[in-house]
């Protein structure tokens, strides 16, 4: 490929937020005619180069460069002016205007101060067809259309402002195949006519078919910038990730040898799936074992606890706990059913800050019993004794406001309310995200134990070796598919990673 | 299929209007008549044009409250100037006009600069303007100007009745008003900023000027009420339009004109003042029920057209989904 010099270049680019450095020193071009695909984990700072790129935040130190420029973007406007759009995963128009009008509101035809609709629309519809190969009525009001429609207009609304950069945040996220398959088709093409595209998502094969270019960020530094056909999958993921291949050693392993004959069934998903959330899968968990779920970030995780524990509503498949015989209905008729669910986000969806940890002890169990029928506070007591003393809850005083503690023990404060309801299956989401080394040991021991006292348990975490340290058996999903289950001596890193990165 | 549905509310103002015209006509003699029809708009000019400057406020997302209060103080300026400093009217309603059009303007500034809620601005400015019409005078200021009593005995006939000026002020406002509405960049910005500001915002519209621009709008309408009010009334007092913001809202949302924003027509608004005045010309007719009915009756159909409101916004958001 003949590249003559990037259309857009950023230097030494530095960021920071009270107590975070978002960005240190990163570097990041643009080639006209190129789609250039951002790749990172969470906390990398895809989100944040991409703000500073268009102006939501201001640069600490570095310079952006646009066609050999210096320019400073102080704002979406700004950005817009210089030739830099961008398109959102969330559909930044107006729905309640026609398509037309969102693509040119502000800059309508007009003549002697009047609309001319007839022009605007035959304008919108020659655009649309001739830039996307998109033939719709165009006097519609936007929200009759899907949300693929709807982002190819915002795609339409950049181009003609004459947009040189177009930025496209998670664009396939909320599309199904045949939608993405459009979307590529016209990325292609907009990638012909020299348009330079900064393309963002989380699909590995989708990173692979599209783009001609990788830029690594890691913990908000630069990785390395990549040609994309020179850089097999495994290694992006192991760049991504942070792993030097020969580092990848076995663990000490805390669980015990792959139990085939482990006990009786808990609960069994077959062909279960929800559109834009998972692909159908299955998945049995059975008594007394640990389930690891391995996958990067956005590869449906989370998305498949949420259908086990009927937070979402599968479109497809069965799940059924065969303890009871029957399906999960909603989270309550879960609960009801014995699975409990620690979410990952910690501070919104779980504790409540101004109650004492007796408190947030008691609650779910209160909420199962109802509220009218208060547990007495002896009880209460007695029952938080119980649990600061079982998980080793620092401070052990049960009246401490909760925010008072660190995330390691507000984690196992959550733990300890929902093993108070006796759960038969527990479903951890992150349960050791942001809390120190010797915390998250302990949690891990805690798990292992619990199995052993026969609780199935289904374990979320982001980070391979813990999954490894404490699962029997590890599902690997990659976008949003579960592609593997690995059990016994198959259980290593290089084996999941190897899934993780598919193709 | 879609454009239909776009104008469902407004056929169902339309239909609803229809039909109680019709119900009144069989059921009183002398309903049916043309008279009847201009007498709605000789009887609520005011409020449609009022009305107006509202359905803008609402399509930009926003509400204003200071409406009745704002024709209070203009029929209380014009009366005072013209009647007791003897100030002739062509100086006078140009400046009442300006002086509608200014606070309208200052609260939207307020509205927008220090992102507060429309209600709450205009809340203020509703106190703010009906107190100072007791600053003014706490009685009644008759007005007996030979401009003022001329303009209001003026009769133009039409075929079948006549109407007052009031109401070609009125219908010319209205056409300007859809004009400004659907075929100006201005009237486009405020459904835009109505459907989403922070969109709007990241397309780079000025919703600040527009904003403002709005409840200018607004004030410029009252104020203008304000005027055409004094020509129905011949008179200025600190009670005159209580309560009238309300009465503005509901024809507004009668008319079709959601309270979030974004949709609606000035035409929906013309059928929703046209329906009120129905009511109240039905009640007259009656003889027996008081007018507290209007007030009932007025109370029902809001609940029913925002129900209605609600289940059509509901099957556009599970068709969309």
């Amino acid at each position: 490929m003949t590249v003559p010099s990037p259309i857009l270049q950023m230097t030494g680019i530095t960021k920071a937020f009270p107590g975070v450095k978002a960005l240190s020193n990163v570097d990041f071009r643009l080639f006209p005619g190129e789609v250039h695909a951002l790749m990172g984990e969470n906390g990398a700072g895809k989100s944040t180069l991409i703000k500073v790129l268009t102006g939501v935040y201001s640069i600490d130190e570095g310079k952006v460069t646009m066609e050999d420029k210096t320019i400073s973007v102080s704002g979406p406007l700004e950005a817009q002016k210089v030739g830099i759009s961008t398109v959102y995963q969330e559909v930044n128009l107006c729905p309640n205007l026609t398509v037309a009008e969102n693509i040119f509101i502000g800059r309508e035809p007009c003549k002697l101060g009047r609309i001319q609709w007839r022009r605007m629309n035959a304008e919108a519809e020659e655009l649309l067809k001739e830039r996307l190969n998109l033939s719709i009525d165009v006097a519609h009001p936007l929200q009759s259309y899907s949300v693929a429609i709807q982002q190819l207009v915002a795609i339409a609304r950049a181009l003609s402002i004459s947009a040189k950069v177009l930025i496209l945040d998670e664009p396939t996220s909320s599309l199904d195949q045949n939608e993405v398959k459009q979307m590529f088709a016209i990325m292609r093409k907009l990638k012909s006519e020299g348009l330079a595209i900064l393309f963002v998502t989380h699909f590995l094969d989708q990173v692979y078919e599209m783009s001609d270019r990788l830029t690594v960020l890691r913990n908000g530094e630069l990785e390395g910038e990549y040609l994309a056909a020179e850089l097999p999958r495994f290694e992006l993921v192991l760049k991504m990730i942070g792993k030097e291949l020969k580092l990848l050693e076995e663990l000490p392993k805390l669980s015990t040898e792959f139990k085939e004959e482990a006990g009786n069934k808990m609960i069994t998903a077959s062909g279960l799936g929800r559109k834009g959330a998972i692909a159908p899968f299955d998945l049995a968990i059975r008594k007394g074992e640990v389930v690891g779920l391995a996958g990067l970030l956005g590869s449906g995780r989370t998305e498949l606890a949420r259908l086990l524990f009927g937070a979402d509503r599968p479109d497809e498949g069965t799940l059924t706990v065969e303890t009871t015989g029957q399906t999960v209905k909603s989270p309550r008729h879960a609960i009801d059913q014995r699975i409990a669910f620690c979410s990952e986000n910690r501070k919104t969806e779980g504790i409540i800050d101004d109650l004492t940890v007796r408190e947030n002890i008691i609650l779910a169990l209160q909420a199962t019993k109802g509220w009218f029928r208060p547990i007495p506070r002896k009880k209460q007591d007695e029952i938080a004794e119980r649990y600061i003393r079982m998980l080793n809850i620092h401070p052990g005083n049960s009246e401490h406001l909760i925010k008072n503690l660190s995330g390691g023990n507000q984690q196992k404060v959550l733990l300890a309310r929902w093993l108070l309801t006796e759960p038969e299956l527990l479903i951890l989401d992150e349960p050791t995200r942001g809390i120190d080394v010797g915390a998250k040991a302990e949690i891990q021991k805690l798990v292992l134990s619990l199995a052993k006292q026969g609780m199935a348990v289904l374990f979320i975490s982001s980070e391979m070796e813990e999954v490894i340290r404490v699962s029997d058996r590890v599902a690997v999903l990659r976008d949003r598919r579960k592609v593997k289950e690995l059990g016994g001596g198959q259980l290593t890193q290089q084996h999941i990673m190897e899934a993780m990165a598919g193709g | 299929m879609f454009l239909n549905r776009k104008y469902v509310p407004v056929l169902v103002t339309l239909g609803l209007l229809a039909a109680m015209f019709a119900a009144g006509s069989l059921r009183y003699t002398g309903f049916f008549s043309m008279q009847v029809l201009y007498n709605l708009l000789i009887d609520n000019s005011f409020l449609l044009i009022t009305a107006v400057g509202m359905t803008f406020v609402i399509l930009s997302g926003g509400i204003d409250l200071s409406v009745g209060s704002v024709i209070a103080l203009t029929t209380m300026v014009c009366a005072s100037l013209v009647e007791q400093n003897g100030w002739p009217p062509a100086v006078v309603i140009p400046m009442v006009l300006a002086m509608g059009s200014l606070f309208g303007a200052l609260m939207g500034a307020i509205i927008h600069y220090f992102r507060i809620q429309p209600f709450i601005v205009t809340l203020a400015g509703m106190f703010l303007a009906r107190g100072l019409c007791y600053v003014i005078s706490i009685d009644t200021i008759t007005i007996a100007d030979p401009f003022y009593t001329r303009v209001a005995q003026t009769k133009i006939s039409l075929p079948g009745g006549f109407v007052s000026i009031n109401v070609l002020i009125a219908l010319v406002v209205v056409l300007l008003a859809v004009y400004l509405a659907h075929y100006t960049r201005f009237g486009r910005k405020v459904y835009a900023i109505g459907g989403s500001e922070h969109s709007s915002l990241l397309m780079g519209l000025p919703v600040a000027r527009t904003k403002i621009l709005v409840y200018t709008l607004s004030g410029f309408c009252s104020s203008l009420a304000g005027v055409v009010f004094t020509f129905y009334m011949l008179s200025g007092y600190g009670l005159h339009a209580m309560g009238l913001e309300l009465d503005t809202i509901a024809a507004v949302v009668i008319g079709g004109t959601l309270l979030t924003g974004g949709v609606g027509f000035i035409a929906g608004t013309f059928l929703g003042v046209l329906i009120q005045g129905v009511i109240q010309t039905i009640i007259s007719f009656e003889g027996t029920l008081s007018s507290w009915w209007t007030k009932i009756v007025i109370g029902l159909l809001l609940f029913v057209f925002i129900l209605f409101q609600r289940v059509l916004s509901e099957r556009r958001i599970s068709i969309k989904s």
